[in-house]
């Protein structure tokens, strides 16, 4: 039994090993690091290093700038994955419907964005959103709506960047979806036909708690993506305008790499854990409760 | 102990190779890495054949870093003891690596060399001038300016005279009433001046024209003092009154195309844009733009002292090649080629002297502008407050906060950002005594 035991860990340890260096490693080191005010000055002198304790948790809670991109990434999260999800799932339906005609080329031209380098789609983007010249607001302009300043409007500039997100992302989870719709067994529809179920009926009813499991999975899976918000204001905005679109990793970003606060650095990197941590604990827990997927 | 062993070897074997790799670093013989950035590193190649000629015996490897990635760059070197022998430095990061002790103090190379420093513009040379590492040192020069850069005033020389005006304004009074009579001749989507809401530069020249910006050894924000208030007060003023737009740079498509077609009449921005402005705007305005120093409170006044310099790098094993390249670098015929093959400014008044710039209209008001620069507070957050700075400003320009607590906050925001320097200076006390 023990030898077994040996066994085991000696066929695991190359694995462990890799984790170990790699991951914990430097998680612990991150975690050390977060508690004290490693900063320049440190970097060029080990003796201005001071132990802060959680002093960097502290004073992240009062700068407001941290509490803004909490909010701003909030934002992001809580309107970018419904919109996102949404989209996938109707994509999803379309390209699952039987009267729908070319289903590979859509699901090819729909699935493309992803596939796509973010930095060379966002400044494609950029030229799209444009106030005076841009695609969007001359189809806007048609309609009778006045232009919308995207990138430089404090209000819309969230709104434009989770358009983009949304559209850079839903064609990930519409093949997930998708793949889960033609799981479904097309006799459990007809039988629902047979009972009477109009295609409203058949959607609540039928394909949605077929879909649960995997919905909860493509929304822990994007929910945890989209926190991590970081290319799309890096490249479109750089924050702005009046930092509307800083989120946390692009402040933890800023914090360490161009001011060298890694301390402060280290403690947002784990604040922002710890909030998806919650988060999908939260959503896991909503799965697994029966109540919830009845 | 078998797993204590094993890592023992594993540290023996890295050991090992970062050995090999300072055998290399450490030939004082071997080739020189110069660290160049932007436009800069791509020509910098075709000064280097007289040098060749010159010095045969050393070899001169250019490494091109992108700007943007350069400040990363060059600090995650540092941490890994792997910085060249010489480097282009902005002129912001020189406090940071100063702080960092990574740079080798040029002062005793100069003085042994031919290298008149009085032939620089003073303010301009003062930017390389970092204190020492107590108040008892003597300040060290740490760079030798490469090329310069300072902001000034680009005008529509035609638009001045509609509205009536006969020369570029020069204090601030003069220039507020120019931009007036521009607006009321222009009308609806017509200002004075183009100030981009996330340029900083524009109000920090003005700041600098006021006064100091930092306090008690550059250890607090003194932004909420009347000096920078009444910068402020001006500039905020401009968005108020509509004579510029409240627009960040992103916003306007295109600055070239909105200065051609008058949307405003003024722009503050560096020399680069002589060269930009000849090819973008269109051939029927090319008679039409000028530029003039910046105008101050009473009068012309100083401006912002920025650039690139070449520092030595504490750590190179290669100082006297790495000298006799930046001593090279240095030189008026070498600095005039320069400016010739990219158009950057030289910082020597001597390579002035080459007619592609004194007969060049728009080049002699940086010469005029240079002889008053100021240099920014040589502390390496500077960056990060002038950043705060402006998005300080940019809430008081669009009324979301008052000049007064605005300021207040900017002060706090800047006293805690620096509270670092002054446990270090606290700590320096108590070790002198």
């Amino acid at each position: 039994m023990r030898k077994v035991g040996l066994v085991g860990w000696a066929l695991a340890a190359p694995a462990l090993v890799v984790i170990g260096v790699f991951f914990a490693l430097p998680v612990a080191a991150g975690l050390l690091l977060s508690l004290t005010d490693f900063d320049l000055y440190a970097l060029a002198d080990l003796s201005t290093l001071r132990f802060v304790g959680l002093g960097n948790y502290a004073h992240l809670l009062q700068t407001p700038l941290f509490w803004q991109a909490l909010g701003n990434t909030f934002y992001f999260v809580a309107v970018g994955v419904p919109v996102s999800i949404g989209l996938s799932l109707g994509t999803a339906l379309l390209l699952n419907a039987r009267v729908a005609k070319w289903h590979g080329f859509f699901r090819t031209a729909l699935f493309a964005p992803v596939v796509t380098t973010v930095v060379a789609v966002a400044v494609i983007w950029r030229y799209l959103l444009h106030t005076r010249y841009g695609l969007i607001n001359q189809a806007l302009d048609g309609i009778g709506i006045a232009p919308v300043d995207w990138l430089g409007d404090p209000r819309w500039s969230m709104p434009a960047i989770i358009l983009f997100s949304a559209w850079k992302n839903f064609g990930y989870n519409m093949i997930i979806l998708l793949a889960a719709l033609q799981a479904v067994p097309r006799e459990m529809y007809e039988s629902a036909r047979v009972d009477g179920a109009g295609p409203w009926r058949q959607f609540v009813d039928l394909t949605v708690p077929m879909l649960a499991p995997t919905l909860v999975m493509v929304g822990i899976m994007t929910i945890s993506g989209y926190f991590q918000l970081f290319a799309e204001p890096y490249v479109m905005t750089q924050g702005g305008p009046l930092r509307s679109t800083v989120s946390v990793l692009y402040f933890m970003y800023e914090e360490g790499f161009r001011w060298w606060n890694l301390g402060n650095a280290s403690a947002v990197a784990f604040l922002l854990f710890v909030v998806i941590f919650a988060v999908s604990w939260v959503l896991l827990r909503f799965d697994r409760d029966p109540g919830g997927a009845a | 102990m078998q797993r204590r062993r094993a890592l023992r070897r594993i540290g023996c074997s890295a050991l090992a190779l970062a050995g090999a790799g300072c055998g290399r670093r450490s030939d004082p013989n071997g080739s020189l890495d110069f660290w160049a950035m932007g436009g800069e590193a791509e020509v910098v190649g075709q000064l280097l054949p007289e040098f060749r000629a010159r010095h045969p015996g050393i070899d001169v490897r250019i490494q091109q870093v992108p700007f943007t990635t350069a400040h990363e760059k060059l600090l995650t070197a540092y941490a890994g003891d792997s910085l060249p022998d010489l480097c282009q430095l902005g002129n912001t990061w020189l406090p940071e690596f100063a702080a960092l002790d990574a740079i080798e103090p040029l002062d005793a190379r100069i003085a042994a060399s031919s290298i008149p420093l009085d032939d620089y513009y003073a303010g301009v040379l003062d930017t390389n001038r970092m204190p020492g590492a107590t108040a008892a040192d003597a300040p060290r020069l740490l760079g030798l300016p490469w090329y310069v850069d300072t902001r000034l005033l680009y005008y529509r020389s035609d638009l001045l005279r509609e509205a009536g005006i006969k020369q570029p304004p020069r204090s601030w009074a003069e220039w507020r009433a120019a931009m007036v009579a521009i607006r009321a001749r222009g009308g609806e989507g017509h200002y004075g001046a183009l100030l981009p809401l996330n340029e900083p530069e524009p109000l920090y020249a003005f700041a600098l024209q006021q006064g100091a910006l930092l306090t008690e050894g550059d250890t607090r924000g003194a932004f909420s003092q009347p000096a920078f208030r009444r910068a402020l007060d001006f500039y905020a003023g401009l968005f108020h009154d509509g004579l510029a737009p409240a627009m960040t740079n992103t916003q306007v498509s295109n600055v070239w195309d909105e200065f051609a077609r008058g949307m405003f009449a003024f722009y503050i921005s560096g020399p680069w844009n002589i060269g930009v402005f000849r090819r973008r705007l269109p051939p029927e305005r090319q008679n039409d733009w000028a530029t003039a120093p910046l105008p101050g409170p009473d009068g012309p006044s100083v401006s912002t002292s920025g650039g690139s310099s070449l520092v030595l790098m504490r750590g190179s094993p290669r100082k006297e090649a790495a000298w006799k390249l930046i001593a090279f670098l240095s030189e008026t015929a070498t600095m005039q080629r320069f400016h010739a093959l990219t158009g950057n400014l030289p910082p020597r008044r001597s390579a002035w002297l080459a007619p592609s710039l004194r007969n060049d209209e728009p080049s002699r008001a940086f010469a005029d502008q240079l002889e008053r620069v100021r240099p920014s507070p040589k502390v390496p957050e500077w960056e990060r407050i002038f950043q705060e700075m402006q998005l300080t400003a940019e809430r008081v320009v669009q009324r979301k906060q008052s000049s007064a607590a605005a300021t207040a906050e900017l002060d706090a925001w800047t006293d805690a950002v620096l509270e670092k320097r002054r446990w270090l200076r606290a700590r320096a006390a108590r070790g002198a005594v």
